[in-house]
């Protein structure tokens, strides 16, 4: 049982060790850049590149292991890109000086806990399934980005803020760094704390957690609101160095976060899941992307090829299972 | 008989997994117009005997023979060509579907440009409908039917081709005995058409009551082959078990405490009705009744999970108003699910968080999970109850019923509760464990656990309880002391017969 545990958990990491490896060998025969796709820069910035996506992902973890779905994030992200980026230029928030890039950033974090905490809300006291629930915020939430600025980007540039989203430290971005942060946090949560393992139970079997004198709906309301931190935390980061959020930004980002859970191994049922297998998917994914580009694919093959690859994946996967399943049957 | 061709027969059936002998050079015969039992405990190799007959697992070595011919099965559906057809205990059948439409499931009878002969469906559905002597027709929506006659519509599946050998796996689990008679009926039907039937069940009342003869397994093994009249409930255990199982009755010689709790004219809508009663600390109270009669739905009220409609409960003579399972557990009421796997267990989990569950919140060191605290208990109640695991780790899901209960019983124990209840307590647990757990409930009661047992076994509730609530559609009909009651009387009071000693 362990040493299956071992092997579901490191699938991700030896495929991303396989990728590793291709576009290596073949970036030498199909590369236009005569740099090496393994080069230490190049990878530092995957893991820059991967973080807007995949602080989302990490959360769409909890809410997936708790049995929901929230398909509100991408527009939870350009919704509190707005905000970061507008308030800036409110004329009270000018006074305040330099105090008025921390509150931007509080104020853009506030929008996206109160847009989780109204999903999570409605979930919880509705019972509506959170697919039907998020589908709806998704686009209500999305008409409020439009309604705010019409067609027009939104666009202020703070170079305080652009310094400080462009820092190395101790070589890792600064976007790394909160990537790597969530996940420990995250980590911590799911399987060390009372909540986490409540989630768990909660994903898995509903009934039985009722049974055990769990209250389930206070748990989804912490992880709605949980990710719709996370989905704001990381359009702070990335806006706080792009400076300029169109209305359509962050369309689909919620799919990417599903394919990357998924290609962790979360089951979309809940109850399963794990939040390091979930960074390698996001991982794999973006080293995909880069990869491909490196040996000189365009953008549509690009998609085509990692569609294939997420229904390869879990073909595998369910085979996998099924042979487990059945040898334990006897 | 003995000179028959045999309807169906396994010879030297040997099937291997990694690590297990699933079975262990297997053979017996059914004959045509026979009810043969299949027995043994839950693990003995039953199951997997049904797969490799249905071609879902091929032998590593051994054969088949369907009226003496060799035969290799591949699939269900080809076992089915070959005449062997299975009643599963989990119904497959599509709920939105009508009766016609799931019998002929994946061959419906066509027209041309593949267009559905509805009339010649429904024509010869309703012909074999006729011969089972059901009460409802081909056009039927499948959800609407209660579960006997879902029942019904998977034994007229089985009849669709002309079967040589049907196999019954546990059909009477969800039935009530009314039900039962019906199902019973059709099986003598079948009988009286030559057909050879294997019959397996865990219920000893119901094997002497229909088979001729029983077969049992024992860890894979063949264990013989009884004729069912010259043999007892004692020879048949023992052939499974090794040993026999105790059913005596069995009240309590410890003293009784107060009162626990007290439950005053409580009534749920149209589920039950005016039902009081009291247990005290030392003492089990057995709840018995049809399936239906209101018994679980009881528990759930004083578990909370249901809002009564009228009457109280009083939990140390203090009327209490229990709004949800949170209070109900800090109230001190544990309640041990009917359904274990549904309802009792979190399946992707280890025994160890299966069993602190409900108590996580309170073993916490700073803002993380004490691992300590929770191996502690764990250990504690692994020993109390002798639950059989490899260890904390090993995934719920993957013991045995039995252990499985033994984990849900001691999540609840180390809640320290006051009233305790569990709800048909050995379902789908083999005998042996069955008494492994009797014996757990009747020393609760004497360590001063006041305890509820919602039992649809009649054997298993005169076992253990030291009184005994018959209730009949949502009333309790009578109220029996162990020393008092009496099977027959038993059966008249879940049947609504109203006798002179009703108070």
């Amino acid at each position: 049982m362990k040493r299956e545990a071992l092997l579901k958990q490191g699938a991700i990491w030896a495929f991303i060790l396989v990728e590793l490896v291709f576009f290596s060998v073949a970036g030498e025969y199909l590369s236009v850049s005569d740099k090496a796709f393994m080069d230490f820069d190049n990878m530092l910035l995957l893991l820059k590149q991967s973080a807007p996506i995949g602080i989302i992902a990490l959360g769409m973890t909890i809410i997936m292991i708790n049995g929901n779905i929230d398909l509100s994030v991408g527009a939870t992200f350009a919704l509190s890109a707005i905000v970061l980026l507008d308030s800036m230029t409110w004329p009270f928030m000018q006074a305040l000086g330099g105090w008025s890039v921390p509150l931007a950033w509080l104020l853009a974090l506030g929008t996206g806990v109160v847009l989780g905490a109204i999903n999570g809300l409605i979930v919880w006291k509705t019972g509506v399934d959170a697919f039907i629930v998020t589908l709806g915020s998704m686009l209500g939430y999305r008409g409020l980005v439009f309604m705010y600025n019409g067609e027009q980007p939104t666009s202020h540039l703070n170079w305080d803020l652009v310094d400080f989203a462009e820092a190395q430290i101790l070589g890792l971005h600064t976007a790394t760094w909160f990537l790597l942060g969530v996940a420990l946090f995250l980590w911590l949560l799911m399987t060390k704390t009372v909540h986490g393992r409540n989630a768990y139970a909660i994903g898995n079997n509903r009934e039985a957690a009722v049974n055990a004198g769990i209250r389930v709906g206070p748990h989804f309301l912490i992880n709605f609101m949980l990710i719709g931190f996370l989905a704001s935390l990381s359009a702070v980061v990335f806006y706080s160095e792009s400076g300029s959020v169109n209305p359509n930004d962050g369309m689909l980002y919620e799919l990417w976060a599903i394919t990357a859970v998924v290609l962790g191994g979360t089951k979309l049922t809940g109850g399963y899941g794990s939040i390091i297998s979930t960074l390698g998917g996001v991982i794999a994914i973006q080293l995909l992307r880069k990869g491909l580009g490196h040996i000189g694919a365009d953008t549509e093959t690009v998609n085509l090829v990692i569609g294939l690859i997420l229904i390869a994946v879990l073909f595998l996967d369910r085979q996998l299972n099924r042979k487990g399943k059945e040898e334990l049957k006897t | 008989m003995t000179d028959q061709t045999p309807a169906l027969r396994l010879e030297g059936i040997v099937k291997t997994f990694p690590g297990v002998r699933a079975l262990d050079d297997v053979s017996f015969a059914v004959l045509p117009g026979e009810v043969h039992a299949l027995m043994g405990e839950n693990g003995a190799g039953k199951s997997t005997l049904m797969k490799v007959l249905g071609g879902i697992h091929q032998p590593d070595t051994g054969q088949i023979f369907i009226a003496e011919q060799p035969t290799v099965m591949t699939s269900p559906l080809q076992a089915k060509a070959q005449g062997v057809v299975f009643i599963h205990q989990e119904l497959s059948l599509a709920d939105e579907l009508s009766v016609a439409e799931n019998i002929f499931l994946g061959e419906l009878p066509r027209k041309s440009l593949g267009r559905v002969d509805w009339q010649a469906l429904y024509d010869t559905t309703d012909a074999i409908l006729k011969t089972l002597n059901v009460g409802f027709d081909a056009r039927t929506r499948v959800g609407d039917l209660s579960i006997a006659n879902q029942q019904m519509v998977e034994i007229a599946r089985a009849l669709t081709v002309d079967p040589r050998a049907v196999i019954f796996d546990e059909p009477t689990a969800s039935l009530t005995d009314a039900e039962k008679v019906v199902l019973f009926d059709v099986i003598a039907d079948l009988k009286g058409r030559g057909v050879g039937i294997i019959y397996i069940s865990h219920r000893m009342e119901e094997i002497f009551k229909i088979t001729d003869r029983i077969s049992v397994l024992r860890d894979g093994q063949y264990r013989g082959t009884l004729e069912t009249a010259q043999t007892d409930e004692d020879e048949v255990t023992q052939l499974m078990i090794g040993r026999s199982l105790d059913l005596s009755r069995n009240a309590s010689h410890h003293e009784m405490g107060d009162v626990a709790i007290e439950v005053r004219d409580l009534s749920c809508g149209k589920l039950y009705q005016d039902v009081s009663f009291s247990v005290r600390r030392g003492e089990v109270v057995g709840f018995y009744g049809l399936v239906g009669a209101g018994r679980t739905e009881i528990a759930e009220t004083i578990f909370g999970l249901r809002n009564p409609s009228a009457g109280s409960i009083l939990l140390d003579g203090q009327e209490v108003r229990i709004n949800s399972p949170v209070e109900a557990i800090r109230h001190g009421i544990s309640l041990v699910p009917e359904d274990r796997k549904g309802q009792g267990l979190v399946l992707s989990m280890n025994c160890r968080d299966n069993m602190t569950l409900p108590q996580v919140d309170d073993l916490t060191a700073g803002p993380f999970v004490s691992d300590g605290a929770e191996v502690a208990i764990f250990d504690q109640y692994r020993d109390k109850l002798d639950i059989r695991t490899p260890g904390w780790r090993q995934l719920v899901g993957n013991l045995s019923g039995g252990n499985q209960q033994k984990i849900v019983i001691g999540k609840w124990l180390s809640m320290h509760p006051s009233v305790l209840i569990v709800d048909e307590p050995t379902r789908g647990i083999d005998v042996g464990s069955k008494s492994e757990i009797h014996n757990l409930i009747r020393g609760l009661a004497a360590q001063g656990y006041a305890v509820i047992v919602i039992s649809s076994e009649m054997p298993e509730v005169l076992h253990v309880s030291d009184r005994i609530v018959a209730m009949y559609h949502g009333r309790v009909m009578r109220e029996f002391t162990s020393e008092e009651v009496s099977e027959d009387s038993l059966i008249q009071a879940i049947s609504g017969i109203e006798s002179d000693q009703v108070a």
